[in-house]
């Protein structure tokens, strides 16, 4: 009965929510915290002689989302180079692989977003965007390659070996046996990666690359709008998030119609 | 497929709610006695921040600098212990509210846009801020005018003092903010800032240890920026107290001599860390 009414469903989270919110707002009123959610929206957008402009939290949420684009691409590049290496036969391309994934894996993101800014980019020219790119392309790129990896190994061995006996070459066998049929088996966990690499693109604040977050901070510093800016901050994050959360299951939802069919 | 929509549609609709519910205005604060209560207790809480010299941490780990000197000798006069909780700056106010702390003694500017949220004492210090320049990037130049220009890029500690010297009297330079010092003076010698703000004489110094990297070219300081104690808002009684104790201060040469002591002198060079 209750399976089929969403409405229970619905009721019961709606009450659990309101409690959890009742509870964070009794918390903030012991502290005397005065809300002055009037002073947020000119952050967000200005009216000037009828003219709309950006304000600067959005001017960083498209600094956030450039960030995450280029790095979503180059995460891809190196995760796939990285398990493809993984999973051949050349003892070198193991080692390099899994010295990376290990490498990156157990290291804090914060020392490597240090190390390649302040330590590696003046040897590299690389300026404050591009190191910031790298980094998280680097630290995502590692758990990404674990992804493709598990993704390749679900491929049936069998398929290999009958594309082999078609006399396929080692590129078309990837390209048109194994490597589609991963991605669909891929694509769920790499879109909570894709997720957590936009959460955590908000550490290249402590480089000082104006996105979102360290927008955020730099109001929160000059006008001590503390949790109304974090706030908008979280909201914009999760608009963000939840969009490509429901683009990513449209198109899994589209692609098993195509199986299907 | 339509269950999951829901549940995300409800998740968003729980965040909204949250929002439109916490935007209702808080009732007054309990009046809080907050003299009181610190000599009571015998000790009073302070948060500090992090710059060289208002208020850092020595070769040997100990907070040291203005503030400590200033907020020392305030605890004595009220008979109390000092203890100082070294905050991150944007956590510095929730702090305060959260009650972790009874004042922010801590270089702060007054700015109108703060003084919204906190309270503020009269001034006790009146910062001197200096401009270090990359000689990379940008040589030769011998007006700070130079350097209010959009294509400038200038690296200062966030909520710092300079910052907010650079904000007033650069206001189109492009202000790029770091959590350390160490951060800010990085970012110039690795020539990805222009220049560099902070109190003097911090530049001075900088420029001395890096000829070749960096160079002064103003002498005289940034316009002063006023620095206060903040404090929660809604206790005048503390307000009038720390006031007075400034005014007294000021009248009996103790903030001046101290002021010399930290931003006029050098004898304290060797507690710095390298």
């Amino acid at each position: 009965m209750a399976r089929h009414n969403p409405f229970v469903h619905l009721a019961i989270y709606a009450s659990v929510m309101a409690l959890i919110v009742w509870g964070v707002y009794q918390g903030a009123v012991s502290t005397g915290y005065r809300w002055q959610w009037h002073r947020v929206p000119q952050y967000l957008f200005e009216w000037d002689d009828g003219t709309l402009y950006r304000g600067v939290l959005i001017d960083g949420l498209i600094v956030t989302l450039q960030i995450s684009a280029a790095a979503f691409v180059l995460m891809l590049v190196f995760g796939l180079v990285t398990a493809i290496l993984d999973g051949s036969p050349s003892f070198v391309g193991r080692a390099i692989a899994r010295t990376y994934v290990e490498v990156i894996r157990n290291t804090p993101l914060l020392v490597q977003l240090y190390v390649i800014y302040f330590a590696l980019s003046p040897v590299l020219g690389l300026d404050r965007m591009s190191a910031a790119i790298l980094t998280l392309a680097l630290f995502e790129g590692a758990y990404a390659a674990e992804i493709f990896r598990a993704g390749l190994q679900a491929v049936p061995r069998g398929q290999v070996e009958a594309a082999q006996a078609l006399g396929l070459s080692r590129f078309h066998i990837y390209r048109h046996v194994v490597l589609p049929q991963a991605f669909r088996l891929t694509l769920p966990p790499l879109t909570g990666q894709t997720v957590s690499l936009i959460k955590d693109s908000s550490i290249v604040s402590v480089i000082a690359v104006f996105d979102l977050t360290t927008e955020g901070r730099n109001i929160i510093s000059d006008t001590f709008l503390t949790f109304e800016i974090w706030f908008t901050v979280a909201l914009l994050y999760l608009m963000l998030t939840v969009t490509l959360s429901f683009a990513v299951t449209g198109l899994e939802h589209r692609m098993q119609r195509t199986v299907a069919r | 497929m339509f269950h999951r929509r829901s549940m995300i549609a409800a998740a968003i609709a729980g965040v909204m709610l949250g929002g439109v519910t916490a935007a209702v205005p808080a009732p007054v604060h309990a009046q809080e006695n907050l003299i009181d209560s610190i000599v009571q207790r015998g000790v009073m809480r302070v948060g500090v921040g992090n710059f060289v010299p208002w208020v850092f941490r020595s070769k040997t780990g100990d907070i040291v600098g203005f503030e400590v000197d200033v907020a020392t000798k305030l605890a004595e006069d009220m008979g109390v212990q000092v203890e100082f909780v070294p905050t991150v700056w944007d956590g510095m106010i929730p702090a305060l509210l959260a009650g972790n702390f009874d004042v922010v003694i801590s270089g702060m500017s007054i700015t109108p846009q703060r003084n919204l949220r906190v309270n503020f004492t009269t001034p006790y210090a009146s910062s001197g801020n200096m401009l270090a320049a990359s000689v990379q990037r940008m040589p030769d130049r011998a007006s700070l005018d130079d350097f209010n220009d959009r294509s400038v890029i200038i690296a200062a500690v966030r909520g710092s003092t300079a910052a907010a010297a650079v904000q007033a009297q650069l206001p189109r330079a492009r202000l790029i903010q770091f959590d350390a010092e160490a951060d800010v003076l990085q970012e110039v010698l690795n020539g990805n800032a222009d220049a560099l703000v902070a109190s003097v004489p911090k530049p001075g110094r900088d420029a001395a240890t890096f000829p070749d990297q960096l160079y002064i070219p103003v002498r005289e300081t940034f316009r002063g920026t006023l620095e206060a104690f903040a404090l929660r808002k809604g206790d005048a009684d503390a307000l009038n107290f720390f006031n007075n104790w400034i005014l007294v201060n000021v009248a009996n040469g103790f903030l001046e001599e101290r002021w010399d002591y930290w931003f006029v002198g050098q004898d304290w060079a060797d507690l710095v860390p390298e």
